[in-house]
């Protein structure tokens, strides 16, 4: 059997679509992405609906993904960052809901695709250098030149800021793709161990696998609260310039 | 030598860095146990960025992986 644990990686089309030569087929990432957006939508709303002051127990879990990010906003960024809020929650809703879908039989991790992490990366570092053009004009520059340092050092200093800036991106999107991807490869590996072990000694890759499904879906939280917090740093940085 | 098992070395000694990975989260969580144990109303706060240093060791260990599985699926 000619089973391979990168085939789950695969982009499958399951409505083919095309428009002046663009693929714009509607694959599984695309019916794994609305399924995430129901997913959270869902979550959030329908507890909701018959709100009460004391809350029942599926009301606890939108109040409290809610006062996560509340609480970690205001901690991280400040008082006045919490206007990011709607931006930073949908962000760790997405990356959360995303790696959670995948962890379902037969499922597909978009969130291990480089280009949709990069994206992510991409609107991260666009939103943080925009407000922070926004809050402070060209004072913005002002974060790859501290003050106090002897003059010559800020030939050297100033590239190296800019660059560490710009590996932001980079870091969060490949993080959080090379996580998913290589929590998912590992999980294939050992199913193809007990295929081919047959059915007795098969179980012992069984039982590895399932330890590994309980770390998978730490790591699975884990970076989506990882990449929500260092967005949070991030927009730090941009606000207050120090 | 033929190109296969050069490739096979490369990806092994690509792997090399996860040595000082190993240590890096053996200090913090030392560091983090010996923190919450002297002042275990601490936990708290050094809980999160504890774990922000856990994670992004971790994403070094990765971005080796990704080197060596690059080295053997990517290069002919």
């Amino acid at each position: 059997m000619s089973a391979n644990p990168m085939h789950q990686f695969e982009i499958r089309s399951i409505v083919p679509m095309e428009l002046g030569g663009i693929n714009l087929a509607f694959t599984n990432s695309s019916l794994l992405m609305i399924l995430t957006v129901l997913a959270s939508t869902l979550l959030m709303v329908v507890p909701m609906v018959r709100a009460g002051k004391i809350p029942t127990r599926w009301q606890s879990i939108p109040e409290m993904l809610y006062e996560f990010i509340y609480g970690l906003i205001r901690d991280v960024v400040g008082s006045d960052g919490l206007r990011y809020l709607p931006f930073v929650f949908s962000l760790f809703m997405m990356v959360l809901m995303g790696n959670m879908l995948g962890m379902l039989p037969y499922s597909f991790t978009f969130t291990s695709h480089i280009i949709v992490t990069a994206g992510l990366g991409i609107l991260v570092i666009s939103v943080v250098t925009i407000m922070g053009f926004v809050n402070h004009g060209t004072h913005f520059l002002s974060l790859f030149a501290p003050a106090g340092l002897p003059k010559f050092i800020y030939l050297i200093l100033i590239p190296i800021e800019v660059i560490s800036f710009l590996s932001r991106p980079i870091t969060l999107a490949v993080r959080l793709a090379a996580n998913m991807t290589a929590g998912h490869t590992v999980l294939k590996v050992f199913a193809l161990f007990s295929v081919q072990m047959g059915l007795i000694f098969g179980l012992a890759p069984m039982l590895m696998n399932s330890m590994l499904v309980a770390l998978e879906l730490l790591v699975a939280t884990l970076q989506a609260y990882i990449f929500t917090i260092l967005t949070c740093v991030y927009l730090k940085d941009a606000i207050e310039l120090h | 030598m033929d190109v296969n098992v050069v490739k096979l070395i490369a990806a092994a000694i690509a792997l090399l860095p996860l040595f000082g990975v190993g240590l890096a989260l053996g200090k913090l969580f030392s560091s983090f146990i010996e923190a919450v144990g002297r002042n275990p109303g601490a936990k708290k706060d050094v809980f999160q960025i504890g774990m922000i240093g856990a994670a992004m060791t971790e994403a070094i260990a990765i971005f080796a992986l990704v080197v060596s599985l690059i080295l053997i699926f990517v290069v002919k």
